[in-house]
């Protein structure tokens, strides 16, 4: 089929069996490699992306479902909310509070933490750690992952547009 | 160039400018924006797939491997170890033992054991090749328990004073056994590599990138599969998504195959493992069988320890032999005991290999130690903290093989530094109250004393004799080289703290460089807690070469701390005159360690890192459900030279040990894991690990750098025995398995309930 959608911001096409998963659309077909694979199964949300704001395990998403959608990954994260450094306020507050290890659950929760914060403007700890129940980080035990979230909310609510109104 | 004041101290008067700080990570920008490069990102145009044809059984005889002869087998090439006989090829991989091979030939150990290689342009194409494989198998009988296996892999025995004469003398004899089970390294980054076929250009250089923490076991594996020259093997650490242990022997395995399949098929050649075979084919942590018998007197002091350690190996012996050693140098935890006998023993099993994994043997001897000394204390009707209190080593203690530990008393510091952060007995004395309380609900609260060798044991660093060097660039900037990995620690940032440190440079002036062995020295795998401790001591005696360099051509006192400027212009005009670049320095034990390694007798480790942990649980009665509600952990680490990511290092690896000692199980049927998915081996996620509270704690160790121990593996010791201890706390009951699962708990409430009723 004829794929076509957008992908943080820019409207992008490919020539793509329908049921190849969008993870493989988005890292074969557009080069988008900061979406990662884990396990394959939505287990790990090493996956996940925004589709029309919402967060979803690309994993488990066809590309036949993804046509006419916008798509926020990892390295659109910080169009247009992008601070002195170039990241958007919650991958600054990641690299301040060491919300990543080795990096490779952190494009999804970047994404998961967005995802909450377009909803969420002032999570509680416990809210926080739900929405991210669903990425499995190895390495931090989640204390500097809930800390940078928790951290990028009190940022100025000027900083955090995210999510839906980003997509 | 070897260090020219070995022993000297590198602690200095002055106030730390760098080190101790929470400096920007060096790895950070990459890993934030989705711009790092882990193996499965890299493009390599024309590359091929390779993919792992596996046997099915426990065990059985390799009759013969059949090409379909109606599959067109033109898009594809086919490794098996007849064509590594026939090509001259040792099918060994090489590591302490010699006795697994890269294919079967003959005899297939364990289920997944790799029989045969294929590669073709697309994966899909390569699966589809396999499928048209037709390997024939003779099924043998195996041994998959391993509590009843007869092959030893490795024994070990250390001896301290007279065991025969303690026992007679004890007023409480308390005996136990202690279970804990395979766990799953679990890293988000399956393993995989890429690797390159022999380059005519290039002085036929075999190059392999990808997912690892030890680059030059890679070249040591690749030299022995092709008799070549380990000069020829290029070995470049891709990012790495993690790696806990499970990167540091198997990358060899994968590596091989996929060099082999290179060579074959003249391309580049991708092996990347899905979550499915990952879990099933590569290693696990060792199953272990922990049997304690202890002597105390009246008042609860140790007189004697006889400790059995039985470990399950699988089916090679890999790592197994040191995985052992450290479990039994471990054993007796940070405990005075001056007569013990400890016995160790690892087994071969009809398993995949276990190995490496993060604490390395220890966690295993600490589950059983620390839950058995609470069964010692409901025995003989004292506190658990008192108990501890009665029996932890004093600085200058000596430990199981009699090495004097001049900072041993740092483990009472923990503990008390955790009850009172814990408010232990305030929250005990709460619990008691609540758990009266009719809620379908009980709380607890359980401890951990535990310790941890720094770097390698014995001799081992003496005989690897890591080197390290940093090279001086133009406009005033140094690149530190070394083949240590960063594979989430953090090791470029620390190494650039300790440079900058040293040379007394802004951080920012320090570079670090790719581990790619064709560039970087050989400073030893990033394994045993040695990165910092070890590495990171050779790292800054290569700075102080540099700087003694630079200050002889400035004519000025070395050991002072530059300004950037005059570095920059001091630097240039070394250069300009012709001087060279780079500063080497070399493992120089400087701790002075001896250690009689047929005896176990003297300095098992440079030095140990201490900890103490609490952890308090609530357990549903009805579900059997535990919610762990607090952890509160103090651990000793020497000096934190980045203390947010020493921190990260310490909940990590608490998490990690919370999982092994509640959630993660696996399931071993016919020797293969039956539960090898995530979605039924379950990790601990951000609602199952509370705020970690820790308590940093520094005695400076006198010879690391700026007073650095190994802190990576110290975390994931003590968290399992805490939480137990905290569950049978809750509700009474004696636990002697881990993990901990609500099936356990409700089989031990329920044999309880049922002794109460017959009593």
């Amino acid at each position: 089929m004829r794929l076509r959608l957008e992908v943080n911001g820019r409207r992008r096409s490919a020539d793509v069996p329908p049921m190849k998963r969008l993870l493989d659309v988005l890292r074969e077909d557009f080069a988008l490699t900061g979406t990662k694979e884990g396990c394959g199964e939505g287990e790990c949300g090493a996956c996940a992306v925004l589709v029309d704001g919402a967060l979803v395990n690309s994993c488990l998403v066809a590309a036949c479902q993804a046509a006419g959608t916008k798509i926020r990954t990892v390295e659109g994260l910080a169009d247009g909310n992008a601070g002195a450094t170039g990241l958007h306020p919650i991958q600054q507050a990641f690299w301040e509070r060491g919300g990543a290890q080795c990096g490779i659950c952190t494009p999804g929760m970047l994404m998961a933490a967005a995802a909450l914060l377009a909803t969420n403007a002032k999570p509680t700890e416990f809210e926080i750690r739900e929405a991210l129940a669903g990425n499995l980080c190895r390495c931090t035990g989640y204390v500097k992952i809930v800390e940078a979230v928790a951290a990028a909310a009190r940022a100025k609510p000027s900083q955090r547009r995210t999510g839906r109104d980003a997509g | 160039m070897r260090n020219e004041r070995p022993g000297g101290s590198n602690l200095r008067q002055r106030a730390l400018r760098v080190v101790g700080k929470n400096v920007l990570r060096h790895e950070g920008f990459g890993k934030l924006t989705g711009r790092a490069r882990y193996v499965a990102d890299l493009d390599v145009p024309g590359a091929w797939w390779g993919v792992t044809v596996r046997a099915p059984h426990a065990r059985a005889r390799l009759l013969e491997i059949r090409r379909d002869p109606s599959f067109e087998w033109g898009g594809a090439v086919v490794v098996t170890a007849d064509d590594l006989a026939r090509f001259g090829r040792t099918n060994i991989v090489a590591l302490i033992g010699e006795d697994q091979p890269f294919l079967v030939a003959g005899l297939a150990e364990h289920p997944e054991e790799a029989v045969a290689l294929v590669a073709a342009p697309t994966r899909e194409a390569a699966e589809r090749a396999a499928a048209h494989l037709e390997a024939r198998y003779e099924e043998l009988p195996s041994e998959l328990d391993f509590e009843r296996a007869t092959t030893t892999f490795k024994k070990y025995e250390i001896h301290k004073g007279k065991l025969v004469r303690a026992f007679p003398l004890a007023h409480h004899i308390v005996t136990g056994t202690y279970r804990s089970g395979h766990q799953e390294q679990a890293y988000i980054e399956n393993n995989g590599v890429v690797a390159f076929p022999p380059d005519p250009a290039r002085g036929g250089i075999r190059e392999v990138r990808g997912s690892m923490q030890c680059p030059f076991y890679i070249v040591a594996a690749l030299a022995r599969l092709f008799g070549e020259p380990r000069e020829r093997m290029r070995v470049v650490q891709s990012t790495t998504g993690g790696g806990f242990g499970g990167k540091e022997e198997f990358p060899s395995m994968i590596a091989g195959h996929a060099a082999l399949l290179a060579e074959a098929c003249g391309r580049p050649v991708r092996m990347l493992y899905d979550r499915a075979e990952d879990m099933a084919a590569t290693t696990k942590r060792h199953p272990a069988r922990v049997t304690h018998r202890t002597a105390l007197d009246r008042q609860g002091r140790i007189l004697g320890m006889e400790i059995d350690v039985l470990l399950d190996g699988g089916a090679y012996s890999t790592l197994s032999p040191v995985v052992l050693s450290r479990a039994v140098l471990h054993a007796a935890g940070p405990y005075a005991c001056d007569n013990l006998r400890i016995t160790g023993r690892v087994v071969k099993t009809n398993t995949p290999p276990n190995g490496a994994f993060r604490g390395f043997g220890v966690p295993q001897v600490a589950f059983a130690l620390e839950r058995h000394l609470d069964r010692v204390a409901a025995h003989i009707g004292i506190d658990p903290v008192e108990l501890r209190r009665r029996n932890l080593l004093e600085d200058g203690g000596t430990t199981a093989t009699g090495q004097a530990v001049s900072d041993a008393g740092a483990s009472r510091q923990a503990l008390d530094a955790v009850l009172a952060r814990s408010k232990w007995a305030a929250t005990k004395r709460a619990h008691a109250a609540w758990n009266r309380k009719n809620t379908g609900k009980r709380r607890g609260l359980g401890l951990a004393c535990y310790f941890h060798g720094t770097g390698f044991t014995g001799n081992g660093e003496i005989e690897l004799a890591s080197v390290a060097a940093v090279e001086l660039l133009a406009r005033g900037f140094v690149r530190v080289r070394t083949s240590s990995t960063e594979i989430g620690q953090g090791t470029r940032t620390v190494f650039a703290q300790i440079v900058a440190e040293t040379l007394g440079l802004p951080y920012e002036r320090v570079e670090t460089f790719d581990p790619d062995t064709a560039l970087v020295p050989d400073s030893g795998p990033t394994v045993a807690s040695r990165t910092v401790a070890i590495v990171g001591r050779i790292v800054a005696d290569a700075a102080r070469a540099l700087d003694r360099a630079l200050a002889a051509q400035a004519g000025r006192k070395p050991g002072e701390p530059w300004a950037a400027r005059e570095f920059e212009r001091v630097g240039a005009a070394y250069l300009a005159a012709g001087g060279d670049p780079f500063f080497c320095a070399r493992f120089s034990n400087p701790s002075r360690q001896e250690f009689d390694d047929v005896r176990y007798v003297g300095d098992a480790y440079a030095a140990y890192a201490w900890a103490a942990t609490v952890v308090e649980v609530e357990v549903d009665l009805a579900s059997f459900e535990v919610s762990v509600r607090r952890v509160t952990s103090a651990q000793e680490i020497g000096r934190a030279i980045h203390p947010r990511l020493a921190e990260g290092q310490l909940e990590g690896g608490l998490a990690q040990a919370l999982g092994w000692g509640l959630f993660e199980e696996v399931v071993m049927r016919g020797g293969r894991m039956a539960n090898g998915q995530l979605t039924n081996y379950v990790l601990p996620t951000a609602i199952d690990i509370p705020t970690i509270d820790l308590v940093l704690l520094e005695r400076p160790y006198q010879h690391g750098p700026f007073g650095a121990k190994g802190i990576g593996e110290l975390p994931m010791d003590g968290g399992a025995p805490a939480a137990v201890n905290a569950i049978a706390d809750a509700l009474a009951i004696d636990l002697d398995r881990i993990p901990a699962t609500p099936e356990r708990i409700a089989l031990a409430w329920g044999a309880k309930a049922a002794a109460e009723t017959s009593a």
